[in-house]
């Protein structure tokens, strides 16, 4: 097939030009043709390098040893250039360094079409390419990389010898990396703070009226910032000529399959609505809620009250779960007004909220359950908060102690903090379900709390028992739904008009009152 | 206290005079409508009142100064919130495709609330606030004001009471308006220190070397510390809020305090103990060399709520809107007065009510009028007398000051907006 592609070639030979160097800043789209399968494959082996960039992230330091190791080997398995001066060594076997150089542009050409076409697929496709691309630039020896900025015209300010030396102190401690003596060796940028978030974010450089000082060896950064917003550009427009592509039917399907496959089982989809009744919630909290949810529920109903990170970790795995809108009403409901909250305040300042969940409300998107990647890399918990993950975002002598309230055998203990210690936190919770439910080792790897769930379910009782249990509460429980509708027409009848002006993302404009 | 005799069931009587006489609506569209320099500005920002009952209007916008002030006066808001500006009217947002409308541009605001700090003092919990606890406020703003100053550049920061427990920033330059997401949040984040909910005993850990923004900081601190948390707070006095600092130091270190702490009642003495403790550490030990630093950050540095920085849409309570539950007027402070500031002494809508109903002295005024050079003076002409009413109404309430305060801050930014142009045009001659 053949890429759309507004500007031609007039460079005498564009392909060694464009493979001339391992790393590209894919400024160019490929204008080969390639056949199906290839297209195929290549896409399919570049998503199982974001896929791995992805979960080496959560379970290792970036750039880590080990981190680097494990993704080293994903670039051998899967044929892409890993190592810049590989094409000096001919002795390898398998696809020469021309070929993992074309697959790796011509597969980034292809996930651009398959990601671009909503803000949450170009976030993620981004955030992975960003990762991947800094990983592979760190790993050039410092000649390639001077290469690299000069063939890509990358050219940033450098403050003087005099300044460097009225800065001195500044600049050595806003680093780890720099020393007295490596300040006057090495060059500093300067560049606008917004060039270098990354840096900003994590206090790692400094800042100064606006400008950030970036010692040499961490360019990366800024290199970084380019990628990023050369590529976020890029989707925009590739996002505007999808519809071209899209009238070629043997490609549809395959880049809409390409494009779902990045966010693992969906547990939106409610197979199980209404199996779960709210008499049953305490006790499976103890049997079978992750620790994240059970530490949400036990903490609701202590105090009657959670807040908005809260409501949203916990209240969507109970959607996922099986609560429908009307008991998630009742539910959250009969909690609050046990606090502080009365009814009325209830209906007026959370019940939509609730309803938003269960896309009701607002732009009416069915919001899916958080995943363990959501809950543990973003909106972490603040004062007040008891959302999160709590293997990541608990200080280690209290979740020793609340292991061992929950009865975890002491060597069980030590083994979960182990884990923790190394940052593996799913594996970590893994762990303890494996220890809570007396397996070996559980045949499934964990990174879902409703995952986790519905595992801890299959365990427990067999598909079978479950259904047992859960058909005798049916009845009761039709009851209590009647009763929970009522009260959500009543809510929804008493809403204040001006509910129904709020269409906006719930996510940022909810606050605790 | 002048708030005593605010009852908020009177608040219905009182908005309709807040809004016809005394509501600064000028200096407010000015300030909004920041020079007229880009298109629509004002025009496509969104504006959101809570209505009797908390009905919450959301997506109002208005083409005029002159329409914003007849809505105001028609529906009289208990509480204002300010959100961004918009690709389009907010207004008209159900009409244009799903998707296109979007928020493009909003000052970067802080917001901190004394509740985030209920884990740390001891006199008030909650919506409660006291002038012990207020410190808090005022060590949370010089740390915060000075960052984004010398370390981020900007200029341009409107610092607001939130008319109850906390305070709001404003920093209204261009380029804190332009900011994206993701450049508000790593402003936030390198703001932030304290992380962690309630799972996390210890919220604060410094490492080497330590950033020259957390020196400024610490120096900050250092200076309200001794008086704020070891006498106000009494940190190192009764036994369980001595517990909860010894939480925060390694453990070997932990039992030979408790054991000195016997014999030294005295916070200072207390407090010099955990001093000398962290020095010996820091000749030996790599980690938890900083925990005395830890400790004041953990007490003292001030706690944002990131969430409320990061998005370009979300809302904020306006300043000169009032609270509903104290009456009181959101106003801007003056950093030159920051120390004294005393949230106890903001007017409350009922005072200044009031005080419009008291006979007038008028003459004062009058003869400010008087001084006026005349081209001012025509201007004010062409205004029509009720404009002209109103500007003299609040100059005779206690909410003179802050007007003029927030008059001072206009001044400030028409001004830079003046030199850029002159620069802008300067640049154009060169070619």
């Amino acid at each position: 097939m053949q890429f759309p592609s507004r500007r031609r070639k007039n460079n005498i030979n564009p392909q060694t030009e464009l493979y001339g160097h391992a790393l590209q800043f894919y400024g160019q789209p490929p204008l080969e043709n390639i056949s199906l399968s290839e297209f195929e494959t290549f896409a399919v082996d570049r998503l199982k390098l974001l896929k791995t960039i992805e979960n080496l992230g959560v379970s290792y330091v970036k750039l880590s040893e080990q981190y680097a190791k494990k993704l080293e080997t994903e670039f051998k398995n899967l044929n892409f250039p890993y190592r810049p001066d590989a094409d000096d060594r001919k002795i390898q076997s398998g696809p020469s360094e021309y070929e993992k150089r074309r697959k790796d542009h011509i597969s980034h050409f292809i996930l651009r079409l398959a990601y671009c076409q909503t803000e949450d697929l170009r976030r993620w496709f981004i955030q992975q390419e960003v990762d991947l691309f800094r990983y592979r630039f760190n790993d050039l020896p410092p000649k390639h990389k001077l290469e690299f900025l000069h063939r890509n015209n990358l050219q940033y300010d450098t403050i003087s010898v005099e300044e460097k030396k009225t800065l001195l102190d500044k600049l050595v401690n806003s680093s780890y990396a720099v020393s007295g003596i490596t300040v006057e060796d090495q060059d500093f940028y300067k560049v606008p703070f917004q060039d270098a978030l990354d840096l900003v974010r994590t206090r790692k450089v400094y800042l100064k009226a606006g400008y950030v000082y970036i010692p040499h060896q961490d360019i990366v950064t800024i290199v970084l910032n380019d990628f990023r917003t050369r590529l976020s550009k890029a989707l925009a427009l590739t996002a505007r000529s999808l519809p071209a592509v899209h009238s070629d039917e043997r490609l549809q399907p395959l880049l809409n399959h390409l494009s779902h496959a990045y966010v693992g089982q969906d547990y939106s989809i409610q197979k199980n609505v209404g199996k779960i009744s709210l008499e049953q919630i305490d006790s499976l909290s103890g049997k079978s809620f992750p620790l994240c949810m059970r530490q949400l529920h036990q903490n609701l109903r202590e105090s009657h009250h959670l807040r908005h990170g809260g409501r949203m970790q916990y209240g969507l795995f109970l959607k996922g779960i099986g609560l429908s809108l009307e008991q998630a009403l009742q539910f959250w409901r009969s909690e609050f007004i046990r606090g502080k909250v009365d009814a009325d305040k209830f209906d007026k300042a959370y019940a939509y909220g609730i309803r938003h969940m269960f896309g009701k409300e607002g732009k009416r998107a069915d919001y899916t359950p958080y995943s363990c990647m959501k809950v543990i890399l973003s909106n972490p918990p603040s004062q007040g908060d008891h959302h999160g993950c709590p293997f990541r975002h608990s200080d280690p002598e209290l979740l020793k102690q609340k292991l061992q309230f929950y009865k975890v055998s002491p060597s069980g203990i030590s083994q979960i903090l182990e884990l923790v210690k190394g940052m593996h936190y799913q594996l970590a919770c893994q762990k303890y379900f494996e220890l809570t439910h007396n397996i070996e080792e559980a045949s499934f790897s964990l990174n879902h709390p409703n995952q986790y769930f519905i595992e801890s379910q299959r365990v427990l009782g067999g598909g079978k028992d479950i259904k047992r249990e859960m058909d005798t509460p049916q009845r009761s429980q039709d009851n209590a739904v009647a009763k929970g509708s009522g009260a959500a027409r009543e809510a929804a009848a008493n809403a204040p008009q001006g509910l129904a002006e709020m269409t906006e993302d719930l996510d940022s404009f909810f606050q605790d009152a | 206290m002048p708030s005593s005799d605010y009852d908020s069931a009177c608040l219905p009587d009182l908005l309709p005079l807040y809004y016809r006489r005394l509501f600064p609506f000028s200096q407010y569209y000015r300030w909004l409508n920041y020079g007229g320099v880009q298109k629509n500005y004002f025009q496509n920002r969104e504006f959101s009142f809570t209505l009797k009952d908390d009905i919450y209007v959301r997506y109002q916008s208005f083409s005029t100064q002159n329409e914003l002030e007849k809505e105001m006066q028609k529906v009289n808001p208990y509480k204002i919130d300010i959100g961004a500006i918009y690709s389009h009217r907010p207004n008209q947002h159900n009409t244009v495709k799903s998707g296109t409308f979007q928020a493009l541009e909003k000052e970067l605001v802080f917001d901190i609330d004394m509740t985030d700090y209920d884990d740390v003092r001891s006199c008030c919990s909650a919506a409660d606030i006291c002038s012990k606890c207020w410190t808090l406020m005022t060590i949370a703003i010089r740390i915060l004001d000075r960052a984004l100053r010398d370390d981020f550049g900007f200029q341009h920061l409107l610092w607001v009471y939130s008319g109850r427990r906390g305070v709001h920033c404003w920093v209204c330059d261009e380029a804190a308006r332009k900011l994206s997401v993701a450049a508000r949040s790593a402003v936030a984040e390198y703001l932030s220190l304290i992380k962690g909910g309630e799972e996390m005993v210890k919220k604060v850990v410094l490492m080497d070397p330590i950033h020259p923004f957390i020196r400024e900081s610490l120096n900050v601190v250092e200076h309200y510390f001794p008086r704020y948390a070891l006498q106000d707070q009494d940190i190192l006095g009764r036994k369980e809020s001595v517990d909860k600092v010894l939480a925060l130091v390694p453990e070997d270190v932990r039992k030979e305090l408790q054991q000195d702490f016997q014999n030294a009642k005295k916070p200072e003495t207390r407090w010099k103990l955990i001093k000398e403790q962290a020095k010996r550490k820091q000749g030996t030990a790599k980690k938890g060399q900083y925990f005395e630093k830890e400790i004041m950050l953990q007490y003292c540095y001030p706690r944002l709520d990131v969430n409320v920085s990061k998005g370009v849409n979300h809302l904020l309570k306006s300043p000169f809107s009032v609270h509903p539950k104290t009456g009181r007027i959101s106003v801007p402070m003056d950093l030159k007065e920051l120390d004294t500031f005393d949230p106890f002494a903001v007017p409350t809508i009922s005072l200044i009510c009031e005080e419009l109903d008291r006979p007038r002295t008028g003459e004062e005024e009058e003869k400010s009028e008087e001084e006026k050079p005349e081209d001012v003076k025509e201007k004010e002409n062409e205004k029509d007398t009720a404009e002209r009413r109103k500007i003299r109404d609040f100059k005779r309430t206690s909410l003179a000051k802050y007007v003029k305060y927030f008059d001072q801050f206009l001044d400030g930014m028409a001004g830079s907006r003046k030199g850029d142009l002159l620069r802008k045009s300067d640049l154009q001659k060169e070619f």
